[in-house]
């Protein structure tokens, strides 16, 4: 009865580890070895050392996986922040229609991916979508949207003689109407992680602003931002980390097997869903999973580091 | 004063408005030409029903599984002294820093060993636990008073009786939190049923949606109309719970 009593904790644990252990412990640490393997549809063909990984920074379409995922974070994170920040600010305090409005802006997080990215296909289509429908009813001309693999500062510039190439061409505007879909998806989470930001500000350092005469934009300046910074750079790294994984809006929106107009909307976790799963390269792929793994862990750590001492805690 | 609060409302409607405006584009468009034709012609043409069906199948299962592996455990790990507790917590968080793209190529790999690929295994019993809710339901029973157990214990109620008596009634508000993030989580999920099954079958919802998108790519009328359908149940579980919900996001602080 004594040693029943001892193994009892482990027991309650049980059922959790053997799935935790089976289908998150082993598969994590196999995408480590996989990634030293040679391992294909015919199966482990023994390891290779960093062959995978010098085949990876070789390849010139994993680096361009890796240019429109960082394009993708660039556009969508500080857009990610600035709308939900002026949202939470407006709908702070008491307010008419509070409920609504949360709920309309909350809608699209608690939609799936895959319906939010066919709705958005049929907005943007070039021929017959609402979205042109709207620009050509303004006098504007049509754009191509999701089939664009022009870059944004490519078509800005060139009806002035300039033609920027490479990276300065800018993202696609097909990768462009991702960011829009992505952004406009995960508006009302951040708006409500802001909202819980700004409540937890004392009122009494508004008091204190007030009474030394600051203005609105001053006292956004002074209290509300530095107060904030927790908040900010929380939905900061972890906006960061999902549009890193973005996958379901590529796959639907710009569907396999291309990863959008001449691959201008592949990114990291596409290429590696294609190598893993369209040519079943699993070494490849796992060298790839570790890619992704060491960045994302390194955007973890610099949140804890970081957040720790910089940020202004009240 | 007055200029400016009306201000604020002008913004809040135009943002509202284009927030919204892609819902209300999808239902105008699926009641286009056919009208309401449109939703019965969606749901024949593909196995819409089936797919229903199989979600609902897997977000019930994995959500039973979530419950009784994440309470046992949260059990153990909060309310238990034993050794090697704290480094199997520490396993059980280690793998909540790995997201989910990075072991799914070795996933694959393990099912087609254990012969689950294109079963409703493997759509299941991978994601019956949860450690982010094992960790939420941990942090709650820490808070629970020890008098309260030993009180429980002098009754002549069991350990697990204590659990399953006292300690989860009390947990009625984390447990629901759990559930709707578990039964948002797999109701959406995609990524994991696209690569572990390949037979119409057992094809849920989001990937079937997916497919029928591939397929009818120029019927837009037919796909607003699966859209809307495909939306509806956690659109109107949202509703209902949509304080909660919105409390419970802000609190953790974790999206899906």
């Amino acid at each position: 009865m004594r040693t029943g009593r001892k193994v009892t904790p482990y027991l309650y644990i049980l059922p959790a580890l053997i799935i935790v252990i089976c289908f998150r412990t082993i598969p994590i640490l196999a995408s480590f070895t996989a990634s030293f393997a040679d391992y294909d549809i015919g199966g482990f063909h023994g390891f290779v050392g960093f062959a995978n990984y010098e085949r990876m920074f070789t390849d010139a379409r994993f680096w361009n996986s890796v240019s429109n995922t960082v394009f993708f974070v660039l556009g969508v994170v500080p857009a990610g922040i600035a709308i939900p920040l002026g949202l939470a600010m407006l709908l702070r305090g008491e307010l008419r229609g509070k409920a609504i409005y949360r709920t309309i802006y909350f809608l699209p997080v608690v939609t799936s991916a895959v319906a939010v990215s066919v709705v958005w296909t049929w907005l943007f289509k070039p021929e017959a979508g609402p979205i042109n429908g709207v620009i050509t009813a303004l006098g504007g001309d049509p754009l191509m949207w999701l089939r664009e693999p022009r870059g944004i500062f490519e078509m800005m510039l060139s009806p002035l003689g300039i033609h920027p190439t490479g990276i300065f061409a800018g993202p696609s505007l097909a990768l462009v109407s991702l960011m829009i879909v992505s952004v406009w998806k995960s508006i009302g989470y951040n708006t409500v992680l802001f909202l819980a930001g700004l409540e937890n500000i004392p009122n009494t350092y508004y008091e204190a602003a007030k009474l030394d005469g600051a203005g609105k934009w001053g006292t956004f300046r002074h209290v509300t931002w530095p107060l904030l910074s927790p908040t900010t750079f929380y939905v900061l790294i972890m906006s960061t980390i999902a549009s890193f994984q973005t996958f379901a809006l590529v796959y639907v929106m710009t569907p396999p097997p291309g990863g959008g107009p001449l691959g201008t909307t592949n990114v990291i976790v596409f290429y590696l869903f294609q190598k893993a799963f369209d040519r079943f390269d699993i070494g490849y792929a796992s060298a790839i999973s570790v890619f992704l793994f060491v960045v994302l862990l390194a955007l973890t750590i610099i949140q804890r580091r970081v957040g720790e001492r910089r940020v202004h805690y009240s | 004063m007055k200029s400016g609060k009306i201000l604020k409302q002008v913004l809040l409607l135009a943002g509202g408005v284009i927030m919204l405006m892609p819902f209300l584009w999808m239902i105008s468009t699926s009641l286009e030409q056919g009208g309401l034709q449109n939703y019965v012609e969606a749901w024949t043409r593909v196995p819409f029903g089936t797919y229903f069906l199989n979600t609902l199948l897997v977000t019930s299962l994995t959500l039973i599984g979530v419950l009784i592996t994440s309470s046992l455990a949260a059990y153990s790990f909060g309310t238990m002294e034993y050794p090697g507790r704290d480094k199997l917590f520490l396993l059980f968080l280690s793998t909540m820093m790995v997201p989910q793209p990075v072991y799914l190529a070795p996933s694959y790999v393990l099912l087609a060993k254990l012969g689950w690929v294109d079963t409703y295994l493997a759509l299941i019993v991978p994601w019956t636990t949860n450690v982010f809710s094992i960790f939420l339901l941990r942090q709650h029973f820490m808070t629970l008073p020890k008098s309260l157990y030993e009180a429980a214990r002098l009754d002549g109620c069991s350990r697990f009786g204590y659990l399953w008596r006292v300690a989860l009634p009390l947990s009625k508000s984390v447990i629901a939190t759990i559930m709707l993030f578990n039964v948002i989580g797999s109701w959406n999920s995609f990524m994991w049923p696209l690569v572990v099954t390949h037979s119409e079958k057992l094809r849920v919802l989001q990937v079937g949606l997916s497919y029928f998108n591939q397929e009818q790519s120029s019927n837009y009328q037919l796909l607003m109309a699966a859209s809307t359908f495909s939306i509806l149940p956690l659109l109107i579980l949202f509703l209902f719970a949509q304080k909660h919900l919105v409390a419970s996001y802000s609190r953790s602080g974790l999206k899906d």
